[in-house]
């Protein structure tokens, strides 16, 4: 077979290698050895990292006739994924011991997961990213659910299902009716068959709002939302921390490369579609958050704000947008998954994840409430944090692309989020504690705490290493350099 | 020198930065050498900012101790800093008071670790402010300069309660907050939309300001963002009507913030309507001129006349911070050269005279704990340097000659007559307003026969006396002698108003 190269998937084969060694260590091991576990993934996981940059360094091809791209993007992604990974692993270490059973199946089915987010990144084909996009949904699935003695998880994880079934039906369709339209699943047949079109093709049009739309479910768009509060509240924490942030970096990596590489020619048959759903998602996240008591409500709603944010980057297309927007991922990548290693400190100490719980907290653990409030601080986009860094630079790529309109919105939005981030930083700083104990942490969490407000830091003031590895990755989708956007 | 003129903004602002970072690692037991660091930080960053001040080389004017470095080419970001005759005038202001300002919270008893390193930053982002010649750093130092606001007031901050309703410092807090981010929004769409049209101009993207200052925006383009930036910086200028959060967060404040927030970060509003609004958008000022001194003129009376109906000490002050605030903008709104250099002046003097203001009501406020004009009586029996100071503030408020009052608010009189003379006939009886609420409130409140219950009050110590003698002697100073500064800041001036007098 012609273009059969297999030693180029090397980093997903081995991480399924490496769940299957978990699952295999967590049969032979005694229940005490099992905390074992954690070190073999998260070691396993960075030992792939480190293979993975220096194996695939520079490689520019494709596989199986065009199916997958090896190429800087799937690169950037991958190593993205693996250390987003990491610290999925680290941060669950001691909420598995002390919440779930079966340690084993869950690390397991977590790496496999990652293998669905490799492959999604590096899709060049539509059915090659749906399947993809279901082996990641599936191992979320039985994640969401994983607490199985919780009633709000097992319903976390049924609400899961049956929208995500539902979204992937509507994905499907979409797929179905992109292939009648044009005749082709590989994205850069879809864009050659498009540039030879002419005028508005309808059967296109709804094919690419329904892809959007189950898509838009996956990420949690508004109006394809409902699920995610409840899921989040539902979930054991640390598979909310994975839902929030790995699956949308997955859900927006394939989502980049499918209107860049794919649908960019008949940007002006969805641009505005996509616009007008980023200013609904981020209006709506933002104010429902307001009201929000839960912290993992609030940050659900705060993550499909940042949706919007993310979406709008897909709108203004181009090079420059398409920098911002994974410049984005990783400032909203580093900070959630602060906030969320935050909550899950705080909750394997006092079992609470209401907001008013905070109350005092800069008293009782004056390092955890300053991590909570840098993270805090930036999601809401305040300076020397990510968030500053990567809002303006996504902004100001949304303004260039003639979408000043848009930019002005997603910039009235970061006002109103500013409100809800406040009150949790008042219930910690201003507010007086209801029981004044100090509250000490383990030092791994202290360690992985500091070394995710580093990386808040770093991206918010010296962005640029990030920026340059994520403009060679922006190449690699725009062969072009820039494309003929209007 | 040369090589120290180029990093001396940049240690200027970093020095307070990292500085109150190292604070986080003091151990909280020990709160005076917390304080005495602070004091060393401020008092080092003081000789700096008067270093600046005084190496500017007035007869070569434009930007000097210029230095820039790249921060992210792709958008056209670069950290670049650098000082004008305006900017070097304000970045001595904000030495002087951040000073005075650590003198006077010696004292503090509350986590006093947490309030230094949230001052520090605060101060930080001042100096990074009038120091940025780009525009994205300068949006994210005025951030930065806002963002430590909320905690301040919200934790170390005092409510009022007005009998029918109570005013608390979380509310006064959040509203300041809110407001001050509100007015960002405006500024940060209309930097996003001049980086946009600059970057077609230019035929490469900039967010530098002296490569937007050479692309020439349409007319149409200026008229529609000018307002933008006019609001924007407005808000945190105290621009009339949406000045309401700053009597609330200024009353709530504690007094080292109160006299930071209206002494320096006030001046960051109109600062950027000057720098950004005018210098980049002149055609738009030209426009929107009229609509800025008629607002400013608002402010005076508005100002003015709501001081007068005030109980509370620091609510007059505040009041006439407001009013105060109105002669800088009309100033500005003359877009005449006397006007501009008066409003420059004017904030440089209310900075300090409203410091010293503070600064007194704090000293008061702690030995006293009420604020209630209506109840003082004769505290100058028992306070006579504290009550001699606030009067000299208020004297200067009030124009007298021999303090920069009168110099600053005289220019902007003639700059007014020049252009709008009822307007500024308006604001003559503004400054007669001032008078009768500063002369009231020092003949009820600190004159006449003393209260018994005031018997007990025991007068400023010596570091607030120190904050004071600093604070009444640049009043004085620039009263006497205001050529000096007058030639600094119209190096800064006349380039701006050259630019809005050829559109």
């Amino acid at each position: 077979m012609p273009g059969v190269n297999f030693n180029l998937l090397w980093p997903q084969l081995l991480v399924t290698a490496l769940a299957f060694a978990v699952f295999g260590a967590d049969l032979l091991m005694r229940r005490p050895q099992r905390a074992l576990l954690v070190w073999i993934s998260a070691a396993g996981l960075v030992g792939i990292f480190v293979f993975t940059l220096v194996y695939l360094w520079g490689r520019n091809t494709t596989l199986y006739d065009g199916i997958f791209h090896i190429d800087n993007f799937s690169l950037f992604f991958s190593a993205f994924f693996l250390v987003i990974a990491v610290v999925v692993v680290l941060s669950s270490a001691q909420y598995v011991r002390q919440y779930l059973t079966h340690p084993g199946e869950y690390y397991g089915i977590l790496l496999f997961s990652i293998v669905g987010m490799m492959l999604m990144a590096a899709a060049g084909e539509l059915l090659t990213a749906y399947v993809a996009l279901e082996l990641l949904s599936f191992s979320l699935y039985i994640l969401a659910s994983y607490a199985r003695n919780e009633p709000k998880s097992n319903e976390a994880g049924i609400k899961y299902v049956l929208l995500g079934a539902f979204s992937s039906a509507l994905l499907l369709y979409g797929i179905s009716l992109i292939y009648g339209a044009v005749g082709a699943t590989r994205f850069q047949d879809i864009a050659l068959a498009l540039r030879g079109m002419e005028g508005v093709n309808s059967l296109l049009v709804v094919g690419i709002a329904l892809v959007l739309a189950g898509l838009g479910f996956k990420v949690a768009a508004v109006p394809f939302h409902m699920w995610a509060p409840d899921v989040y509240e539902g979930a054991p924490m640390p598979v909310t921390a994975y839902i929030a942030v790995g699956s949308k970096v997955a859900a927006f990596a394939l989502l980049l490369r499918l209107f860049a590489e794919g649908f960019a020619p008949a940007i002006d048959q969805w641009r505005l579609l996509v616009a007008a759903l980023a200013a609904l998602t981020m209006t709506t996240g933002n104010l429902v958050a307001l009201t929000q008591t839960n912290i993992k409500r609030l940050l659900a709603y705060s993550s499909i704000a940042h949706v919007g944010y993310l979406l709008m980057g897909l709108a203004a297309l181009s090079p420059l947008a398409s920098t911002g927007l994974m410049l984005y991922l990783v400032g909203y990548a580093v900070t959630n998954m602060l906030v969320f290693v935050c909550a899950i400190a705080f909750y394997n100490r006092e079992g609470k994840d209401e907001i008013s719980a905070l109350s005092g907290l800069a008293g009782r653990s004056p390092f955890l409430a300053g991590a909570m409030a840098a993270a805090l601080f930036s999601l809401a986009g305040l300076p020397f944090f990510a968030g500053f860094t990567v809002k303006f630079y996504l902004f100001s790529a949304t303004a260039k692309a003639g979408l000043l309109w848009l930019a002005g919105i997603a910039i009235t939005n970061s006002l109103i989020s500013l409100y809800y981030y406040l009150m949790v930083i008042k219930q910690m700083y201003i507010n007086p504690a209801s029981q004044p104990t100090p509250l000490r942490l383990p030092w791994p969490m202290v360690a992985l705490l500091s070394v995710l407000v580093l990386g808040v830091l770093f991206v918010g003031i010296y962005p640029r290493p990030v920026v340059d590895a994520i403009q060679a990755a922006t190449q690699a989708i725009f062969p072009g350099g820039m494309l003929s956007t209007p | 020198m040369d090589t120290f003129d180029r990093y001396v903004l940049l240690l200027l602002t970093a020095l307070p930065f990292f500085g109150g970072l190292a604070l986080v690692l003091f151990p909280s037991s020990r709160p005076v050498l917390i304080r005495a660091f602070t004091l060393l930080i401020t008092t080092v960053t003081l000789g700096l900012s008067a270093y600046v001040f005084l190496s500017y080389d007035r007869s070569r004017g434009g930007f000097q101790m210029v230095q820039q470095f790249a921060w992210l080419p792709s958008i056209g970001a670069s950290l670049h800093l650098g000082v004008d005759g305006i900017s070097a005038a304000l970045t001595l202001l904000n030495g002087i008071v951040a000073f005075a300002g650590t003198l006077v919270s010696w004292k503090l008893a509350q986590r006093p670790k947490d309030f230094f390193v949230l001052f520090l930053l605060l101060v930080s982002g001042v100096y990074g402010t009038f120091a940025s010649l780009d525009l994205l750093f300068f949006f994210f130092f005025y951030e930065l300069a806002v963002l430590p606001m909320y905690l301040l007031i919200g934790v170390w901050g005092s409510s009022t309660d007005f009998r029918t309703f109570l005013r608390t410092k979380e509310y006064s807090a959040l509203k300041l907050m809110l407001y001050l981010v509100a007015g960002s929004v405006l500024v940060w769409v209309a930097l996003l939309a001049m980086w946009v049209d600059g970057g077609d101009a230019l035929g490469r993207s900039s967010f530098g300001f002296l490569d937007l200052q050479s692309a020439h925006y349409s007319a149409n383009f200026q008229k529609l963002f000018f307002p933008f930036l006019m609001v924007g910086f407005g808000v945190l200028a105290g621009l009339w009507p949406f000045h309401t959060w700053s009597p609330d967060g200024h009353v709530a404040a504690p007094t080292a913030v109160s006299m930071l927030h209206a002494g320096v970060l006030m001046k960051l509003g109109a600062y950027g309507i000057l720098r950004i609004g005018m210098q980049l958008l002149p055609e738009g000022a030209a426009a929107w001129a009229p609509v800025l001194i008629g607002l400013g003129t608002v402010n005076v009376i508005y100002g003015a006349v709501s001081a007068i109906a005030q109980r509370d000490l620091k609510y007059v002050i505040a009041y006439s911070s407001v009013s105060h605030m109105g002669y800088v903008l009309m100033g500005l709104g003359t877009l005449d050269a006397a006007g501009i250099n008066g409003a420059t002046l004017q904030m440089f003097s209310h900075g300090i005279m409203t410091a010293l203001f503070f600064a007194m009501a704090g000293v008061i406020y702690d030995r006293a704990h009420v604020r209630d004009i209506s109840v003082f009586e004769g505290l100058a029996k028992r306070m006579p340097v504290t009550v001699g100071a606030f009067t000299v503030a208020g004297l200067a408020s009030l124009g007298l000659p021999g303090l920069s009052g009168f110099v600053a608010e005289f220019m902007v009189f003639v700059g007014t007559f020049r252009t709008y003379p009822i307007l500024g006939a308006l604001a003559v009886i503004g400054a007669a307003l001032t008078a009768v609420y500063i002369l009231r409130l020092v003949a009820k409140a600190f004159f006449g026969p003393l209260d018994d219950r005031w018997r007990g009050l025991t007068d400023a110590s010596r570091l607030e006396m120190g904050a004071a003698a600093v604070l009444i002697a640049f009043l004085a100073l620039w009263g006497l002698y205001p050529w000096y500064i007058m030639k600094v800041i119209d190096s800064g001036v006349a380039p701006i108003v050259q630019r809005l007098a050829s559109g």
